[in-house]
């Protein structure tokens, strides 16, 4: 089967994905940006960078790879923990064609959820569809799709996916991403934040990247790790008895 | 084009074999592979479903290699062990999904002929979810035989299912089976195997201990030598008298009664109830101690 997305493997994905319990966590990163926006306007901070800070800061190296590691771990990694991957896999369609539509299903529920609560969130704090606000939005649907690619290969290569990505996300985007200057080329916070400081020219933003770099890195990940998860998938292999 | 064919395929684990050198050839009709738990089966269907790499030997279905692959599922379709379908679709969602992954011509049709099939058409429009385990079975054939295919593979597909879904199974299969269809099964359980298929293939730690028509290893099966934990009123005297019929080979005398070793299961139990009796010996128990199906198959490895 030709094409590198197939909509039958879409909504069989959309379905099972949105069907299990994991489900409800989808939209907790969300919600507690939108919540952690509303207490810091409520309560006035003395700094106006707040909203910089926080939707840059917590919403890149936090939300937004939450987000996408529980997105991108159902759609590829329940169904091969649960063994419904076979049923896909036991067809003609091409595993290549079946990554790239899961990433693309994966990275397009991340954008409406997690870039969403990011201009929600914006606009709650800037009081209206600024500059700020846009540049932020565009950070994060970027976002969405560099780790959405990273996440789809970790769970091709590991049955422990959400246990590596969250180690990522913490260790590495959360500790090593902020204080070491030189991890930052290889930290997708720093991509959305580059990308995003572009946009709104905002040295509160922080970011430690130009447009250029981060465009690019960005691209090279996104490419590296889908081409890595269609080599893993492609090799997918079921074990049986007890040896 | 419905053949299956190993030769001297080999898949091991670290230091682990799990099928060793294993050499075959499965055609049409319905074709039971049988053997223990963790002797290799579902290794061995894993390998021919394209899904595990053999790590040594050729592998070929339809005359093509299975591994790497995917073209091999337009002629093949795999009922996985694992009850895990996409519970949140409904049957004909799932089945239907199936057949556009095939990109089927008339993908209505062919959804419904699958489902009429497997005899499911009045819960196909309920969600997987709300299925027994039986109804997941034949949803999973249905949707593993959507596009027609001359081979079915099916690990364990009677597990977990109660006896009158064994035999709607059962009866399914050897409808295929009879179309002309290469059915081939796995199963630990010797039952099944013989209500279903003519050929065996019986796999003992990996390696293939026997194949051919079901009959005759029976009947290997059931000649090879038995041993009979016995319990009477006079061991001893039973032991003695045992020793002079031809059935019996051996006989051992235990703290806890007799050990008796025949080699005919049949003039054994006869014999044994008509010395009893001339002796005047009171029979107290009478056990076979080896009866499990590991050890039917290690003398069929064995022999």
């Amino acid at each position: 089967m030709s094409g590198m997305f197939n909509g039958t493997v879409a909504s069989i994905t959309l379905r099972a994905t949105l069907g299990r319990k994991r489900a409800l966590l989808f939209g907790v990163p969300a919600v507690i940006l939108i919540l952690v926006t509303l207490a810091l306007k409520a309560s006035h901070p003395a700094t106006s960078d707040w909203p910089s800070l926080i939707l840059g800061d917590f919403g890149f190296t936090v939300v937004v790879p939450l987000t996408a590691l529980i997105i991108g771990g159902s759609v590829l990694g329940a169904e091969i923990d649960d063994g419904s991957i076979v049923h896909l896999l036991a067809t003609p369609v091409c595993r290549s064609t079946v990554i790239m539509t899961k990433f693309a299903v994966a990275a397009a529920l991340t954008m409406v959820l997690a870039a969403g609560s990011e201009l929600v969130s914006g606009v709650i704090a800037t009081g209206g569809a600024t500059k700020l606000v846009m540049a932020l939005f565009v950070g994060a649907l970027a976002g969405s799709v560099i780790y959405n690619a990273l996440f789809i290969m970790i769970s091709a290569a590991t049955t422990r996916a959400i246990a590596v990505g969250l180690l990522y996300v913490l260790v590495w985007e959360g500790l090593l991403g902020n204080f070491v200057s030189g991890a930052r080329i290889l930290s997708i916070g720093h991509y959305s934040l580059g990308i995003a400081n572009a946009i709104a020219h905002d040295s509160a933003l922080h970011a430690g990247l130009s447009l250029t770099t981060a465009v690019v890195m960005g691209a090279i990940v996104t490419v590296a790790a889908l081409g890595v998860a269609i080599q893993r998938l492609a090799s997918f292999s079921l074990r049986g008895d007890a040896v | 084009m419905s053949t299956i064919e190993l030769a001297a395929v080999t898949r091991w684990y670290g230091n682990v074999v799990a099928v060793n050198d294993v050499t075959m050839t499965i055609g049409p009709g319905v074709t039971g592979l049988l053997g223990p738990n963790g002797a290799g089966k579902s290794t061995l269907l894993h390998m021919i479903s394209g899904f595990l790499a053999p790590s040594r030997g050729t592998l070929t279905v339809g005359g093509a290699p299975a591994w790497h692959n995917p073209d091999i599922y337009r002629t093949l379709g795999l009922v996985p062990e694992r009850d895990s379908v996409y519970a949140a679709l409904t049957g004909t969602d799932f089945v239907r999904s199936t057949a556009k992954l095939h990109q089927l011509p008339d993908v209505g049709a062919a959804t419904a002929r699958a489902i009429d099939m497997v005899e499911l058409a009045d819960a196909a429009d309920r969600r997987i979810s709300t299925y027994s385990k039986g109804m997941r079975q034949r949803i999973k054939v249905a949707a593993a035989m959507v596009h027609d295919p001359g081979i079915l593979l099916l690990d364990e597909p009677f597990n977990g299912m109660d006896p009158r879904q064994r035999l709607q199974m059962m009866d399914l299969l050897d409808k295929l089976g009879a179309e002309g269809r290469t059915i081939l099964f796995s199963s630990h359980i010797l039952e099944e195997v013989e209500r279903l298929s003519g050929t065996i293939q019986v796999i003992v730690a990996g390696r293939l201990a026997a194949s051919g028509d079901f009959r005759a290893i029976r009947r290997l099966m059931t000649s090879r030598p038995h041993v009979f934990s016995v319990r009477t009123s006079d061991d001893r005297l039973l032991g003695a008298t045992l020793l002079g019929r031809p059935a019996v080979t051996g006989v051992e005398l235990t703290a806890k009664g007799l050990l008796v070793r025949a080699n005919d299961y049949g003039a054994f139990c006869r014999e044994l109830a008509v010395l009893a009796r001339k002796h005047d010996i009171r029979l107290l128990e009478l056990l076979p101690s080896d009866e499990s199906l590991e050890s039917v198959f290690a003398y069929l490895l064995a022999s």
